[in-house]
């Protein structure tokens, strides 16, 4: 399938300075094809989302970004690094500039909240603890959440870890932000909320987030701009106003939600009419 | 049979394949372990509840294992009216082969487990791939401290368990049956040689412990990300650190005592 750029621009159409760019990335998985061909630009301090059913190969991109995987062929730049050319040491720079909100939070469960905020400050930095202090409480004030400090994550909500889990993303106020799944099982005040928190944090940090989402409704209301990916590949682009007025089959029938489309409702197998045969056959 | 012999050769190609694995990631650990000495509270933590919450275990089961070897002992030896020996028996049964095996065995049980269980719970709720998109080593962090904590906690296990032992069959050998205590402690003090028995018993429980902490925590470290493979791997540790523990005890015997 090729990719239809809604916005009738090749590439991206935002003048700004790139902070990712995706060349023809290529990733296989035990000779599975899971990306083929990818081409993606995020610019600095917008949010772009990265949409598609699951499964499609839209976490691994993620993963290909931070550095997690290699890929096959092609290349992944961040701040124009090439960043599976880079040692361990350089990998683990690039990644200090870098925050990730995985999909259910992940937080360390033997920490307390402030514990969890103040990780990577007391990891990577020198930073007195009245200072960490003060910094810890800033970043849960930006989560609203800052009377829970003291809190062990089981004792959190779904929606209150989520956004403990943003707070920590943010702790070195990352030039990157990945959010995997944000709206993944929450209920709708914390999907608003989280939803909110993501451009916020974005537009206050100067940041440039990638959101991988299938929650159209939501991501809609938030990102500059939106890839499309389907088995790999990706079908569309464009901004969420051409998404919602697409009609490129697979964009349609997932911004509307419909049950049957290019992506069928039923699991690939043989015509259901020969099995019936068979089994008939056999019984005798 | 072509099936079966391939078979076959696909498990051992295996095996060999994830041994050679575990001691890539062995390497790995012994490379990333700076950290783990260099911020000691990270290890300390470790040995508190790898060590200090398996006293209770070790130290009931040492008490009963020295009182049935005081049972079993003093039976044998009445037979030949050595009964003064059995402080000697006791003691030398201990600090040479079960304080190290057994408290190795419960060791694996008890902490090799919950290492397995935590390593591998925090793999599947994806906590070790957020510490490396934070830019911190899990090898590092997570996995060397439970390594160095388990290894420095075995040998002050297995001494427990041995001093407990003796506590055990001194109760039952001389306060319940009523063995002279003077021979018991004295016979005991005159036959146990303190390079031959107790350091050979205390290098043995090294071994072990480095046995089981490398085997806990790769298995936890390797675990299929899903709550099956968390089981499995938590099984997989406890039963091949036990199966190891009894192989290299053979072999450290061999080298160790035999002759003497």
């Amino acid at each position: 399938m090729r990719a239809v750029n809604l916005t009738g621009v090749p590439g991206v159409n935002m003048s700004q300075e790139s902070l990712v760019e995706i060349r023809d990335l290529n990733f296989t998985y035990d000779s599975r094809p899971v990306l083929t061909g990818i081409n993606m630009t995020i610019p600095r301090g917008k949010v772009v989302a990265v949409m598609g059913i699951s499964g499609c190969g839209k976490t691994t991109t993620l993963r290909l970004i931070g550095g997690q995987l290699k890929p096959t062929s092609g290349a992944v730049r961040v701040g124009g690094q090439v960043v599976h050319e880079l040692d361990s040491d350089g990998l683990y720079n690039l990644r200090r500039r870098m925050g990730m909100l995985f999909q259910f939070g992940a937080l360390f469960t033997d920490m307390s909240v402030y514990d969890n905020i103040a990780f990577q400050m007391r990891e990577h930095t020198n930073l007195p603890e009245a200072l960490i202090h003060d910094l810890v409480m800033l970043k849960l004030h930006a989560v609203g959440l800052r009377g829970a400090h003291r809190l062990m994550p089981a004792e959190l909500s779904g929606g209150m870890a989520r956004r403990v889990a943003l707070a920590r993303a943010i702790a070195l106020d990352p030039m990157l932000m990945m959010y995997d799944e944000p709206f993944a099982g929450l209920d709708p005040i914390s999907l608003a909320i989280i939803g909110e928190l993501i451009r916020k944090l974005n537009d206050a940090l100067g940041a440039s987030s990638i959101v991988v989402t299938h929650d159209v409704q939501e991501s809609l209301k938030i990102v500059d701009y939106v890839y499309f990916v389907s088995e790999g590949k990706i079908v569309a682009e464009g901004t969420a106003e051409d998404m919602k007025n697409s009609t490129v089959p697979y964009v349609h029938q997932f911004i509307w939600g419909e049950a049957d489309g290019p992506v069928p409702f039923q699991y690939p197998s043989r015509p259901y009419d020969e099995q019936l045969m068979e089994s008939a056959v056999r019984r005798g | 049979m072509v099936r079966a012999l391939r078979g076959l050769g696909q498990r051992v190609t295996a095996a060999i394949w994830r041994l050679g694995y575990a001691s890539r990631f062995f390497l790995a650990m012994l490379l990333h372990s700076g950290t783990a000495l260099r911020r000691l509270h990270l290890t300390i933590r470790e040995i508190y509840f790898t060590g200090v919450l398996s006293l209770i275990i070790i130290l009931v089961s040492g008490m009963f294992v020295g009182m049935v070897l005081a049972l079993q002992g003093y039976d044998t030896l009445a037979r030949y009216g050595s009964t003064e020996a059995l402080g000697v028996l006791v003691s030398l049964s201990l600090v040479r082969e079960l304080g190290p095996v057994v408290a190795a065995l419960l060791f694996a049980s008890r902490a090799g487990s919950a290492i397995t269980a935590e390593i591998g719970m925090m793999k599947a709720t994806e906590q070790l791939s957020a510490m490396e998109m934070m830019a911190v080593d899990p090898i590092a962090r997570v996995v060397a401290p439970r390594f160095w904590g388990g290894v420095m906690s075995m040998p002050l296990l297995a001494a427990l368990f041995s001093a407990m032992g003796i506590f055990g069959g001194y109760l039952v050998g001389v306060q319940l049956i009523g063995v002279d205590e003077g021979s018991f402690w004295s016979q005991m003090q005159a036959s146990v040689d303190f390079r031959e028995d107790i350091l050979n018993g205390v290098i043995k429980s090294f071994v072990f412990g480095i046995i089981v902490s490398w085997v806990a925590v790769f298995e936890g470290y390797d675990a299929e990300p899903t709550a099956e493979g968390v089981s499995g791997a938590t099984t997989r540790t406890v039963v091949t650190s036990s199966l190891a523990i009894l192989a290299a005890d053979f072999i450290l015997t061999a080298f160790m005592f035999t002759g003497t």
